[in-house]
């Protein structure tokens, strides 16, 4: 079984955090696979998906993008209509449930975009727990719609003054507020990082855009699709989207952010160039130096602006399951303008990365091909970024 | 790095039975403040762990007193857990804490460990069960180390009120000596710990009086020997 008990996809995972944290996660593991195998959880969780968030979402030939780039049918999973606008309510409706079964009254996240932070900010608004929200400076400042809807919602946002003030630093600070108040505070982990057994629980929970789009497919395309095109930061709508896949022939790419450029200082593109290591409590590629300290990431995306990655798309890298290649800022500022220009959707940065690499891809493959793309979230959080640049 | 060799041979006179030297890691989650912005301040130095080895190696030649390293696994992984542990073995490291590495994840740690005859100190939490609390005493040498409050490293104005029932708890369930740290801020407390353990671990304390501006080491010395006079003085 991926993972093992112990946290372990192969030689990646596990749970290295301090032992304050083992008892927490011990209980969470033990509480998520009883609740896991139980009817009313499940369907709690599907009826909160479907009449909360909007489930299922569309798969959607786009048509003029299609048409424009010549080569194989892109397809759109669309995400992006989602309630708080991103494929993240998936698993935080999962996560409040969970602290609410595990009635634990106060939750806490990390947030690079802020995606994150709104959708957690917005369950716990709707199953009224008290939330607090850690998001690094800098996306304080390039984010700020998103910050201000998190207040709205009723969470309180720590400003982090740390390290680079981004995503890495606010789960550092998100970690030492669970380390601090573990006793009455569930922490909702964003991605499918972190220390076993959230990679699995929040892929479990994203599972359901692949589970989703596998059986749309038929329908849509009247077979499984060839390609399967993700954005990856931490990796949570790629993993949701490939997980019920692994066994079919279907080819997975994982797209990352190349920032600058892969060969400059400044990108994202974490198992593209990282290194193994241990980040955040679990081992895993990361963006490292020498000495084994973490490289601060850039990417134009918020969402994708982390040196870390989920354990499993390591793992999926190494037995060549997934590959995963890297876009830069211009150039997912170019898929950015084709689907809005195209197709009148205007996707959000890190989903740009997808959609970027999906027209590459589709450029060079014969028209009886099919590529889908996770379209993971819609644009309007990024509308001042993309008026700065263009 | 030369006034971190003074400090050492600073704290030795002053009292201090074991110095803990800290390894900078840019992503400290188990400490506070404090401890954050001296790691920053090591790493904008360019510290590393070579030349924390050699500074051991220099240090050697002046005293014996036995010296732990507190580091973030990552450090070491990047540095080589073997060639980490024989580089403590070759120049005088007598014990490692890594309090991002729980028991379920040393294996391989404590196998070098012994190989070498490093100690591998590991932590108790105020949240550990008694399962685990066995576990951890058996895994750990040297000695264990009780964290006296959930949180961070960092100094508290009061110390939690279950630490003597939790101290007495690990004490009675191993021989090895159980030193209690995180939060001991002044001579008070020290010497209200040392009365139910058989170590007090200050670090927080000690690096603020560093860390302030022109941190003056008479300062430190005279902090760490009333430290000393506390905890000693009660045995």
């Amino acid at each position: 079984m991926i993972p093992d008990k112990g946290g372990y996809f192969g030689p990646f995972g596990g749970k290295f955090v301090p032992e304050t944290l083992m008892s927490a996660l011990e209980c969470l593991r033990k509480e998520y696979l009883k609740l896991r195998k139980e009817k009313s959880f499940r369907d709690e969780f599907t009826g909160y998906l479907k009449d909360y968030a909007g489930r299922p979402t569309m798969l959607y030939l786009a048509k003029r993008l299609t048409g424009h780039v010549g080569g194989a049918r892109i397809y759109l999973k669309r995400e992006d209509l989602l309630h708080t606008g991103a494929h993240k309510i998936n698993n935080t409706l999962g996560q409040a449930l969970l602290a609410v079964r595990m009635k634990k009254p106060r939750v806490i996240a990390e947030t690079g975009a802020g995606q994150h932070g709104v959708a957690t900010a917005t369950v716990a608004a709707l199953f009224g727990l008290k939330c607090e929200i850690f998001m690094g400076d800098e996306d304080v400042h390039r984010q700020a719609i998103n910050v201000f809807k998190m207040k709205m919602l009723g969470a309180k946002v720590n400003p982090v003054h740390s390290g680079s003030k981004t995503l890495k630093d606010a789960m550092n600070e998100a970690m030492r507020d669970w380390v601090t108040n573990v006793r009455d505070t569930y922490y909702v982990i964003g991605s499918v990082a972190g220390p076993h057994p959230y990679p699995m629980m929040v892929r479990d929970f994203q599972s359901v855009i692949g589970i989703e789009t596998r059986r749309q497919s038929f329908n849509v395309i009247g077979k499984l699709p060839d390609y399967i095109v993700a954005c990856v930061g931490g990796g949570s709508n790629a993993m949701g989207i490939f997980y019920p896949f692994l066994k079919d022939k279907v080819k997975l790419v994982g797209v990352e952010a190349a920032g600058l450029g892969i060969n400059t200082r400044k990108h994202a593109a974490t198992l593209c160039k990282g290194s193994v290591g241990v980040l955040h409590g679990s081992k895993s590629y990361l963006l490292q130096d020498s000495d084994g300290q973490i490289k601060i990431a850039h990417s134009i995306s918020a969402g994708l602006d982390y040196p870390g990655v989920g354990p499993e798309h390591s793992y999926l890298k190494s037995t060549g399951r997934a590959v995963y290649a890297a876009v830069t800022d211009k150039e997912a500022l170019e898929g950015f303008n084709m689907l809005t220009r195209l197709e009148g959707i205007i996707p959000a940065l890190e989903s740009s990365h997808a959609v970027y690499h999906a027209v590459k891809l589709a450029r060079r493959l014969p028209k009886s091909k099919n590529i889908v793309v996770c379209l993971s979230g819609r644009g309007d959080k990024d509308i001042d970024i993309v008026r700065g640049v263009l | 790095m030369a006034l971190t060799g003074k400090l050492v041979l600073l704290l030795e006179r002053s009292g201090a039975d074991i110095v803990e030297l800290g390894i900078p890691f840019s992503d400290p989650i188990a400490d506070g403040p404090t401890i954050q912005a001296a790691s920053y301040r090591a790493l904008s130095k360019k510290v590393n762990l070579i030349k924390i080895f050699a500074l051991v190696e220099k240090l050697r030649k002046e005293t014996e007193i036995p010296l732990v390293f507190m580091t973030y696994y990552n450090p070491i992984l990047k540095y080589g857990l073997g060639k980490f542990f024989e580089s403590c073995r070759r120049t005088g490291v007598d014990g490692v804490i890594v309090p991002d590495l729980p028991v379920e994840e040393s294996g391989e740690l404590v196998r070098l460990g012994k190989k070498t005859g490093i100690r591998t100190i590991f932590l108790v939490a105020p949240t550990s069960t008694k399962d685990r609390i066995r576990h951890i005493v058996k895994r750990s040498s040297g000695f264990v180390y009780y964290v006296s409050s959930t949180g961070v490293t960092g100094t508290r104005r009061s110390l939690p009120a279950d630490i003597v029932k939790k101290t007495r708890l690990i004490r009675s369930m191993t021989a090895k000596p159980v030193a209690v740290g995180f939060g001991v801020s002044d001579i008070k407390q020290a010497a209200a710990v040392s009365r139910i353990a058989d170590g007090v671990i200050v670090g927080s304390a000690i690096v603020k009086i560093i860390g302030k501006g022109g941190g003056r080491l008479i300062d430190v010395k005279r902090f760490a020997a009333g430290l000393a006079e506390a905890i000693h003085g009660r045995k």
